[in-house]
Protein backbone atom coordinates (compact mmCIF):
# COMPACT_ATOMS: atom_id res chain seq x y z
CA UNK A 1 0.00 0.00 0.00
CA UNK A 2 1.37 3.12 -0.95
CA UNK A 3 2.28 5.05 2.01
CA UNK A 4 0.59 8.75 2.87
CA UNK A 5 2.27 11.75 4.12
CA UNK A 6 1.14 11.48 7.87
CA UNK A 7 3.32 8.19 7.65
CA UNK A 8 6.04 9.96 5.78
CA UNK A 9 6.48 12.90 8.31
CA UNK A 10 5.43 10.51 11.31
CA UNK A 11 9.72 9.22 11.66
CA UNK A 12 11.86 11.70 13.19
CA UNK A 13 14.47 10.60 10.29
CA UNK A 14 12.66 11.24 7.56
CA UNK A 15 11.73 14.91 9.52
CA UNK A 16 15.09 15.71 9.17
CA UNK A 17 16.24 14.61 5.97
CA UNK A 18 12.92 16.72 4.60
CA UNK A 19 14.36 19.63 6.39
CA UNK A 20 17.94 19.41 5.11
CA UNK A 21 16.50 18.90 1.54
CA UNK A 22 14.51 21.42 1.32
CA UNK A 23 17.51 23.86 1.92
CA UNK A 24 19.55 21.64 -1.02
CA UNK A 25 18.30 18.97 -2.92
CA UNK A 26 21.15 15.66 -2.17
CA UNK A 27 22.15 12.33 -2.81
CA UNK A 28 21.54 9.70 -1.35
CA UNK A 29 25.43 9.33 -0.57
CA UNK A 30 25.06 12.63 0.80
CA UNK A 31 22.10 11.83 3.01
CA UNK A 32 23.81 8.80 4.49
CA UNK A 33 26.58 10.79 5.33
CA UNK A 34 24.94 13.76 7.15
CA UNK A 35 23.03 11.13 9.15
CA UNK A 36 26.00 8.82 9.71
CA UNK A 37 23.62 6.38 8.59
CA UNK A 38 24.08 3.30 5.89
CA UNK A 39 23.34 3.95 2.48
CA UNK A 40 20.49 0.47 2.96
CA UNK A 41 18.59 3.23 5.88
CA UNK A 42 18.90 5.86 4.18
CA UNK A 43 17.40 4.24 0.71
CA UNK A 44 14.36 3.14 3.38
CA UNK A 45 13.54 6.23 4.44
CA UNK A 46 14.31 7.76 0.34
CA UNK A 47 11.82 5.32 -1.09
CA UNK A 48 8.79 6.17 1.53
CA UNK A 49 9.19 10.28 1.16
CA UNK A 50 9.67 9.34 -2.57
CA UNK A 51 6.29 6.91 -3.02
CA UNK A 52 4.05 9.99 -1.06
CA UNK A 53 5.18 12.35 -3.48
CA UNK A 54 7.16 14.13 -0.74
CA UNK A 55 10.45 14.17 -2.70
CA UNK A 56 11.70 13.57 -6.33
CA UNK A 57 14.53 12.55 -7.78
CA UNK A 58 16.30 14.65 -10.78
CA UNK A 59 18.95 13.11 -12.66
CA UNK A 60 22.15 15.02 -12.56
CA UNK A 61 25.32 13.45 -14.57
CA UNK A 62 25.54 9.86 -13.05
CA UNK A 63 24.16 10.86 -9.73
CA UNK A 64 20.69 11.74 -8.59
CA UNK A 65 19.72 14.49 -6.23
CA UNK A 66 16.41 14.24 -4.54
CA UNK A 67 14.63 17.31 -4.46
CA UNK A 68 12.00 18.89 -1.72
CA UNK A 69 8.26 18.60 -3.45
CA UNK A 70 7.08 21.78 -1.96
CA UNK A 71 4.20 21.20 -3.58
CA UNK A 72 3.05 18.02 -1.74
CA UNK A 73 3.33 19.91 1.63
CA UNK A 74 1.24 22.59 0.23
CA UNK A 75 -1.01 20.32 -1.09
CA UNK A 76 -1.66 19.39 2.49
CA UNK A 77 -1.64 22.94 4.07
CA UNK A 78 -4.21 23.90 1.47
CA UNK A 79 -6.14 21.25 2.41
CA UNK A 80 -5.67 21.92 6.37
CA UNK A 81 -6.67 25.58 6.07
CA UNK A 82 -9.96 24.96 3.63
CA UNK A 83 -10.90 21.81 6.16
CA UNK A 84 -10.85 24.33 9.61
CA UNK A 85 -13.11 26.47 7.66
CA UNK A 86 -15.63 24.29 6.82
CA UNK A 87 -15.08 23.52 10.37
CA UNK A 88 -15.79 27.36 11.26
CA UNK A 89 -18.39 27.73 8.97
CA UNK A 90 -20.29 25.53 10.70
CA UNK A 91 -19.79 26.34 14.45
CA UNK A 92 -21.00 29.90 13.10
CA UNK A 93 -24.27 28.08 11.50
CA UNK A 94 -24.40 26.93 14.99
CA UNK A 95 -24.41 29.66 17.09
CA UNK A 96 -26.81 31.25 15.16
CA UNK A 97 -29.09 28.32 15.71
CA UNK A 98 -28.32 28.76 19.48
CA UNK A 99 -29.25 31.91 19.38
CA UNK A 100 -32.28 31.47 17.68
CA UNK A 101 -33.53 28.56 20.14
CA UNK A 102 -32.45 30.43 23.30
CA UNK A 103 -34.86 33.00 22.53
CA UNK A 104 -37.84 31.24 21.60
CA UNK A 105 -37.56 29.50 24.98
CA UNK A 106 -37.63 32.86 26.75
CA UNK A 107 -40.34 33.56 24.53
CA UNK B 1 -20.64 36.21 15.12
CA UNK B 2 -18.94 37.02 18.63
CA UNK B 3 -15.59 37.47 18.33
CA UNK B 4 -15.03 36.65 22.08
CA UNK B 5 -15.82 33.32 21.46
CA UNK B 6 -12.82 30.76 21.71
CA UNK B 7 -12.02 28.66 18.24
CA UNK B 8 -9.03 26.80 18.25
CA UNK B 9 -7.85 24.21 15.58
CA UNK B 10 -4.46 22.27 15.60
CA UNK B 11 -3.29 19.04 13.87
CA UNK B 12 -0.95 17.16 15.01
CA UNK B 13 0.60 15.66 11.96
CA UNK B 14 2.38 12.70 13.50
CA UNK B 15 0.06 11.81 15.64
CA UNK B 16 -2.70 11.80 12.87
CA UNK B 17 -4.91 13.65 15.09
CA UNK B 18 -6.38 17.25 14.58
CA UNK B 19 -7.90 18.95 17.72
CA UNK B 20 -10.59 21.37 17.38
CA UNK B 21 -11.90 23.77 20.47
CA UNK B 22 -14.69 26.13 20.30
CA UNK B 23 -16.67 27.99 22.81
CA UNK B 24 -20.95 28.51 22.57
CA UNK B 25 -22.84 31.17 23.91
CA UNK B 26 -25.20 28.91 25.38
CA UNK B 27 -25.66 26.49 28.53
CA UNK B 28 -24.16 23.02 28.31
CA UNK B 29 -27.53 21.53 28.02
CA UNK B 30 -28.73 23.14 24.63
CA UNK B 31 -25.33 22.30 22.99
CA UNK B 32 -25.17 18.98 23.96
CA UNK B 33 -28.52 18.86 22.18
CA UNK B 34 -26.99 20.41 19.19
CA UNK B 35 -24.69 17.83 18.62
CA UNK B 36 -26.75 14.86 20.03
CA UNK B 37 -29.99 15.08 17.87
CA UNK B 38 -30.93 14.86 14.58
CA UNK B 39 -33.26 17.75 13.96
CA UNK B 40 -30.74 19.86 15.77
CA UNK B 41 -27.67 18.42 14.11
CA UNK B 42 -29.14 19.19 10.24
CA UNK B 43 -29.65 22.92 10.70
CA UNK B 44 -25.80 23.14 11.20
CA UNK B 45 -24.32 20.25 9.91
CA UNK B 46 -22.74 21.27 6.76
CA UNK B 47 -21.15 24.33 5.85
CA UNK B 48 -22.97 26.32 3.23
CA UNK B 49 -24.30 26.10 0.43
CA UNK B 50 -23.95 22.35 0.91
CA UNK B 51 -26.91 21.35 3.82
CA UNK B 52 -27.13 18.16 5.88
CA UNK B 53 -29.38 15.20 6.18
CA UNK B 54 -30.07 12.51 8.76
CA UNK B 55 -31.64 9.09 7.18
CA UNK B 56 -31.72 8.21 10.54
CA UNK B 57 -29.91 8.51 14.17
CA UNK B 58 -30.30 6.31 17.20
CA UNK B 59 -28.01 8.14 19.88
CA UNK B 60 -27.09 5.41 21.93
CA UNK B 61 -24.37 3.33 22.83
CA UNK B 62 -23.65 1.15 19.33
CA UNK B 63 -26.44 2.82 18.05
CA UNK B 64 -25.61 4.88 14.42
CA UNK B 65 -26.16 7.96 13.00
CA UNK B 66 -26.92 7.56 8.70
CA UNK B 67 -26.45 10.87 7.21
CA UNK B 68 -25.61 12.42 4.14
CA UNK B 69 -24.33 16.50 3.48
CA UNK B 70 -25.80 17.63 0.13
CA UNK B 71 -23.91 19.83 -2.15
CA UNK B 72 -26.16 22.65 -3.78
CA UNK B 73 -26.36 20.80 -7.22
CA UNK B 74 -27.76 17.74 -5.39
CA UNK B 75 -24.66 15.28 -4.85
CA UNK B 76 -24.41 13.16 -1.42
CA UNK B 77 -22.08 12.13 0.16
CA UNK B 78 -23.37 9.61 2.90
CA UNK B 79 -21.43 8.33 6.21
CA UNK B 80 -22.09 6.49 9.07
CA UNK B 81 -21.40 7.56 12.51
CA UNK B 82 -21.11 4.58 15.28
CA UNK B 83 -21.52 5.58 19.01
CA UNK B 84 -19.05 3.96 21.23
CA UNK B 85 -19.50 5.53 24.00
CA UNK B 86 -21.75 8.15 25.77
CA UNK B 87 -21.78 9.84 28.99
CA UNK B 88 -25.14 12.67 28.96
CA UNK B 89 -24.13 15.77 29.07
CA UNK B 90 -20.60 15.46 28.95
CA UNK B 91 -19.07 13.02 26.44
CA UNK B 92 -19.38 10.68 23.98
CA UNK B 93 -17.30 8.78 21.56
CA UNK B 94 -18.32 7.62 17.49
CA UNK B 95 -16.47 6.07 14.91
CA UNK B 96 -16.60 7.80 11.52
CA UNK B 97 -17.02 6.34 8.34
CA UNK B 98 -18.16 7.16 4.26
CA UNK B 99 -20.17 5.51 2.93
CA UNK B 100 -22.56 4.78 -0.36
CA UNK B 101 -26.33 5.38 -0.13
CA UNK B 102 -27.28 1.98 1.26
CA UNK B 103 -24.55 2.11 4.34
CA UNK B 104 -22.07 -0.16 2.66
CA UNK B 105 -19.15 1.93 4.48
CA UNK B 106 -15.60 2.47 3.08
CA UNK B 107 -13.13 1.87 5.70
CA UNK B 108 -11.27 3.08 7.23
CA UNK B 109 -13.11 5.91 9.27
CA UNK B 110 -12.47 8.22 11.69
CA UNK B 111 -12.52 7.77 15.95
CA UNK B 112 -13.56 11.26 16.77
CA UNK B 113 -14.08 11.81 20.62
CA UNK B 114 -16.29 15.06 22.10
CA UNK B 115 -16.30 16.64 25.17
CA UNK B 116 -18.48 19.25 27.05
CA UNK B 117 -17.84 21.67 29.86
CA UNK B 118 -19.63 25.13 30.87
CA UNK B 119 -18.34 28.12 32.45
CA UNK B 120 -20.43 31.19 33.20
CA UNK B 121 -22.92 30.18 30.93
CA UNK B 122 -20.23 29.54 28.26
CA UNK B 123 -20.36 25.88 27.10
CA UNK B 124 -16.67 24.40 25.59
CA UNK B 125 -16.82 21.80 23.24
CA UNK B 126 -13.25 19.97 22.45
CA UNK B 127 -13.08 17.63 19.27
CA UNK B 128 -10.10 15.09 19.15
CA UNK B 129 -10.17 13.57 15.19
CA UNK B 130 -8.11 10.61 14.91
CA UNK B 131 -7.54 9.79 11.23
CA UNK B 132 -5.84 6.91 10.33
CA UNK B 133 -4.62 8.11 7.19
CA UNK B 134 -4.19 10.85 4.91
CA UNK B 135 -5.91 10.39 2.12
CA UNK B 136 -9.03 9.71 3.98
CA UNK B 137 -8.50 13.41 5.97
CA UNK B 138 -8.64 14.50 2.01
CA UNK B 139 -12.28 12.54 1.35
CA UNK B 140 -13.56 14.12 4.26
CA UNK B 141 -13.04 17.29 1.82
CA UNK B 142 -14.02 16.02 -1.12
CA UNK B 143 -17.64 16.90 -0.98
CA UNK B 144 -17.02 19.93 0.14
CA UNK B 145 -14.31 21.23 -2.75
CA UNK B 146 -17.00 20.27 -4.87
CA UNK B 147 -20.04 21.72 -3.66
CA UNK B 148 -17.72 24.95 -3.44
CA UNK B 149 -16.21 24.58 -7.06
CA UNK B 150 -19.90 24.19 -8.39
CA UNK B 151 -21.17 27.05 -6.49
CA UNK B 152 -18.40 29.49 -7.83
CA UNK B 153 -18.74 28.07 -11.25
CA UNK B 154 -22.46 29.74 -11.22
CA UNK B 155 -21.61 32.91 -9.65
CA UNK B 156 -19.33 33.13 -12.25
CA UNK B 157 -22.32 32.24 -14.76
CA UNK B 158 -24.19 34.82 -13.22
CA UNK B 159 -22.27 37.36 -13.05
CA UNK B 160 -21.28 36.90 -16.62
CA UNK B 161 -25.01 37.77 -17.75
CA UNK B 162 -25.09 41.06 -15.74
CA UNK B 163 -24.62 44.13 -17.59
Amino acid sequence: MKPDIFQAIADPTRRAILTLIAIKALTPNAMAEKFDMSRQAVSKHIKVLNECGLIRPEQSGREIHYHFNAHKMQEFDNWLAQFRQSWETQFNQLDQLLSTIKEQNTK
Amino acid sequence: MNNDLLFDFNVDKTAKTVYITREFNAGQSLVWDAFTKAELLDQWGAPAPMHAKTKYMNFEIGGRRFYAMISPDGQERWAVQEFTSITPKTNFKMYNAFADKDENRELPGSEWDYNFSELNGITKVEITIFNESFERLEKLLEGFKTGFTITLKNLEALLATLP
